[in-house]
């Protein structure tokens, strides 16, 4: 029954004004699928599509440099590899002169190459990440969907689920997951798996632990929406529960889901580094973002390349990642605008004088 | 307010408090003013240039369209805006400048010397305090009183908007009042600091015609009681008709017409003005019939004289309502096929919800629509015309009795069961609030694909033709289908409800209340539309609204629901001309008319109506 406010009036006839001017130039229009819609509208986001190519460059130089999955990298040393002090682990790489050096980021006490170490260290703190990012975001997303959809007896059995969840605390839990992963001399596939893959064991489990929080916001959202008139249409409309949970309310409560799975996303590379300490997860002699970070904390004073060089790849990575969430969530929100009063230019046409702009076209 | 802390006489107060101004003079003064809201890096105008005043005592009308900055600007008299809009010109309130002044001072102002009544008290009115505590705490604010001293005076304010039960409304929560209630109680804590002006945004928008007639009266005795001046903005000029003493027309930010309600309306120099009049939907303009004059047949139908009418006249009035009568009943005894829907004692629930017992919306309801038949269903809110509404389409199952829908009894249906899925192939519904019921992230041509496709109907290309077709039927242009719903206007959004109903060529279509939501002259124009598809595609229709005028313009048949049950059913012509139940012929009587005089007339019929002892 609400009225819009005089703002939101204004924001449509500005959008009827914008859409008049486009078609002008363009005058068939075909169709579009919303997800046509959304991927124009995200690849016109710049803060978006910079934070794509930042995440893509970091990901190929990480996987590429020091190899994974068992394939050699270009990169002359890894992370195990201990050289002789180049001198005295000082990174050689200087900008003016622009150049490399044997040792770009440098080395550790012992002789290790940083570059090197950096770089496993990122791909292990990425595939945690991606790892967390889907399986929260997929499980909380389907948890919180079918129990705000459906109510009733879905949403009890479902939510006190995610209460029991709630109330372990991960890092007990993380313990006894590490201890069972960890019984390496009963050599049973799992544990050898294990062995060579924490990372992925943790990725795993840490997903399966963190989306509780996300299914319970997912709910909050879904149970608004679901009293909404557009969902009684589309079921008149004859769609199915699946394809209004997923099609129609969805879509809607994307935002909430992005932002807080970015943020998961995020603060997974600190909460690895601390079930790493622990003994789950990513052990020495390999090694973490996070790790390298913890472990070189003592030597900021004397050697602060060895806390630098981790710290800026943390920084780069988790803000690419909420970048692209930014991009996606304003993607599938048609409403976002932005607003600087200083920067505005002074119009004389009244904000509803661009309707008559747009209802010109009706005859054409 | 600090001189009239001492106690005064409790009745007089109000009329007489000592820093009231001189009645007449000039309470409000509005120079140059501009309102700009900044969107996309530009400045966009949404008034500009307003110049009026308002004198004590005196209700000053502005009336416009939606967008056309009335809210804002009147917004902007107390620096209410958001942080993205700019204000300049000058306000004057008792001749002290209000623009530019620091927070801390206008903060004073607000409340105090200026009061406004918002659209929808729900929201307006905090849901976590009583309704005597929010207006105690308006008063201690601005008073130095005491507790005691400030109840006191809350309960008689709580009088003065007669509430019945002026103690139990202090001690209720908003959502234990009904709307009309709670928007008296909203009056009263607006009025409580007895304030020089009055703003009053859309105050009867959200609320029933009954209703909304009451606020109104109620609005015209503060009015002679109070000495305030009183901004009264609205788009709809039924309302301000015997309300306004004045009158300002508002157009994309310009004032384009002012003058006194006589002038106004007896001589309208504007042509915006004119179709603002033009576009009031008022009973007794069906399409294809003479005019029923419902005065008459209300005064007939209850045996009332009125002052203002020639008994004569009436008399001739009222034979001509009996000729127009006796044609129409010949039509309806004409053969109609197999109905559309039916409804046979159809008791509806609403099933428990946790310690909330099941709740019946409706009960013993007997309907029956024919093909191409409009079947009006009216009835304040609450009355279950919504519930009958969405039971049709298989929203809400049916507890008791049956319903046919399109040749199938889905009383038993399964809730999203198969048998319910293939009648909603042809049924097709329109919804109440444009803007809830299109998914705002869907783009709108995959809205109204959306039925069709899932279907099975079309596909693809085909698909994308059968959605062009659909937009030239609602008037749309076709390069709209990749707008999202945000980027349409009300009357464009509900196009797109329509195009979506239509899509499957029912049988049957179900509009609750279409265009309720949306300006006087947008519905007009919707309505038009509405009426020419049906027309032209003959679907059967059940047109639920609370608005007779409304119902009037399209509806076959028109039946009247009040609490939960049909309380009288017949053609058009039966209700408008010769309403039985008193109910009716409250509802008739309480449509507000575009005409001062005609609206006196009717509001004397309708003080007799209720004098009668009507409930």
């Amino acid at each position: 029954m609400s009225q819009p406010t005089q703002e939101e009036e204004i924001l449509a006839q500005q959008a009827l004004a914008e859409a008049a001017g486009a078609e002008a130039g363009s005058e068939a229009t075909g169709g579009l699928s919303q997800g046509q819609i959304v991927r124009k509208r995200f690849f016109g986001h710049t803060g978006a599509l910079i934070g794509l190519a930042v995440f893509a460059a970091i990901f190929l130089l990480a996987f590429t440099s020091v190899g994974a999955f068992g394939i050699p990298g270009w990169w002359k040393y890894n992370h195990t590899d201990v050289s002789p002090l180049v001198n005295d682990g000082v990174p050689t790489s200087s900008l003016w002169p622009l150049a490399w050096g044997e040792h770009p980021f440098g080395q550790d006490r012992i002789g290790r190459d940083l570059f090197a170490m950096t770089m496993r260290g990122a791909q292990q703190s990425i595939t945690v990440m991606v790892l967390i990012g889907a399986i929260a975001g997929a499980v909380g997303a389907i948890v919180g969907g079918l129990a705000g959809y459906f109510r009733g007896w879905v949403e009890a059995v479902l939510m006190r689920l995610t209460d029991v969840i709630i109330i372990i605390p991960v890092l007990l839990l993380a313990a006894v997951v590490g201890q069972i992963a960890n019984r390496r001399d009963e050599g049973s596939w799992i544990a050898s798996f294990a062995s060579n893959n924490g990372v992925v064991i943790l990725g795993v489990f840490l997903g399966f632990v963190l989306w509780v929080g996300l299914a319970r916001l997912v709910r909050g959202e879904f149970l608004t929406l679901r009293e909404r008139e557009f969902v009684d249409a589309a079921r008149i409309s004859g769609a199915s529960n699946a394809r209004i949970i997923f099609k129609h309310i969805l879509p809607n409560a994307v935002g909430v889901l992005i932002v807080n799975v970015t943020l998961t996303m995020s603060a997974a590379i600190l909460l690895e580094t601390a079930l790493s300490y622990l003994g789950l997860g990513v052990k020495a002699p390999d090694t973490s973002l996070g790790l390298l970070v913890a472990q070189n904390q003592e030597a900021f004073a004397t050697r602060p390349w060895l806390f630098w060089f981790p710290g800026l790849f943390i920084i780069l990575i988790c803000l690419s990642i909420n970048f692209i969430g930014d991009g996606l969530r304003d993607a599938f929100d048609p409403r976002q605008k932005k607003f600087k009063a200083k920067s505005a230019v002074e119009t004389s046409s009244h904000s509803s004088t661009t309707a008559p702009v747009a209802d010109a076209s009706k005859g054409s | 307010m600090t001189d009239n802390a001492s106690p005064e006489p409790e009745a007089t107060r109000l009329e007489t408090a000592s820093d009231k101004t001189a009645p007449g003079s000039v309470v409000l003064e509005v120079r140059d003013l501009s309102v700009d809201f900044g969107v996309d890096k530009k400045w966009v105008p949404a008034a500009i240039g307003l110049n009026y005043e308002v004198r004590a005592g005196e209700v000053l009308a502005i009336v416009g369209e939606s967008g056309s900055g009335k809210s804002a600007s009147s917004m902007a008299l107390l620096g209410l805006l958001p942080s993205n809009s700019r204000v300049r010109g000058s306000v004057k309130l008792s001749g002290k400048e209000l623009l530019g002044e620091k927070s801390g001072n206008i903060r004073e102002v607000r409340g105090k010397d200026v009061a406004v009544i918002f659209q929808e008290p729900m929201t307006a009115l905090n849901p976590v305090y009583t309704v005597g505590a929010q207006i105690v705490e308006t008063l201690r604010l601005h008073n130095s009183i005491s507790p005691d001293e400030a109840r006191q005076r809350a309960v008689r304010m709580l009088e003065l908007v007669e509430l019945p039960d002026p103690e139990k409304a202090f001690k209720s929560y908003p959502h234990q009042l009904s709307g009309g209630q709670r928007q008296r109680a909203m009056i009263a804590q607006s009025l409580s600091c007895d304030p020089k002006l009055l703003i009053a945004d859309e105050p009867t928008t959200a609320l029933d015609v009954t209703v909304q007639a009451e606020i109104l009266d109620l609005m015209r005795n503060l009015r002679n009681k109070l000495d305030s001046a009183i901004v009264l903005i609205t788009h709809d000029m039924g309302v301000v008709a015997d309300l306004a003493d004045r009158i300002a027309v508002m157009r994309k930010g310009v004032i384009v017409e002012s003058g006194t309600a006589q002038q106004i309306f007896s001589n309208p120099q504007h042509e915006y003005t004119q179709a603002l009049l033009a576009a009031v939907p008022h009973l007794g303009q069906g399409a294809d019939s003479t005019d029923v004059d419902v005065t008459a047949a209300l005064a007939a139908a209850t045996h009332t004289e009125l002052e203002s009418v020639d008994h004569d006249e009436l008399v001739r009035r009222e034979r001509e309502n009996q000729a127009a009568l006796k044609a129409a009943a010949e039509e309806a005894a004409k053969p109609r096929g197999e109905p559309v829907l039916e409804l046979v004692d159809v008791a509806i629930e609403y099933p428990k919800q946790g310690r909330v017992p099941a709740f019946r919306a409706v009960e013993g309801a007997n309907l029956v629509i024919y093909p191409g038949q409009v079947v009006g269903l009216v009835g304040e809110s609450g009355s279950g015309k919504t519930t009958i509404g969405r039971a049709a389409v298989g929203l809400l199952p049916v507890a008791a009795g049956s319903m046919r829908v399109v040749g199938q009894d889905i009383s038993a249906a399964k809730r999203n069961g198969k048998q319910l899925h293939e009648v909603r192939r042809d049924i097709g519904m329109v919804f109440q609030d444009p803007s809830s019921s299109l998914n705002p992230r869907l783009p709108i041509g995959e809205s109204i694909g959306e039925p069709m496709f899932l279907a099975g109907v079309a596909k693809g290309v085909n698909l994308q033709k059968r959605i062009e077709t659909l937009l030239d039927q609602v008037e749309l242009p076709r390069g709209y289908r990749n707008r999202y719903p945000h980027e349409l206007s009300g009357g464009q959004k509900q196009r797109v409800g329509i195009a979506r109903a239509l899509s499957l060529q029912p049988k049957l279509m179900v509009a609750d209340e279409p265009t309720s939501a949306l300006d006087v002259s947008v519905q007009a124009k919707v309505l038009e539309l509405f009426q020419n598809l049906q027309r032209e595609l003959g679907f059967a229709c059940l047109f639920v609204t609370h608005d007779l005028a409304v119902v009037d313009v399209l509806a076959d048949r028109i039946c009247v629901m009040q609490r939960g049950r049909i309380v009288e059913q017949g053609t058009r012509e039966q209700i408008l001309r010769n309403p039985q139940e008193p109910y009716t012929q409250r509802l008739l009587a309480a449509v507000p008319l575009p005409d001062p005089e005609k609206q006196r007339e009717r509001r004397e019929l309708r003080a007799q109506l209720m004098a009668a002892g009507i409930e």
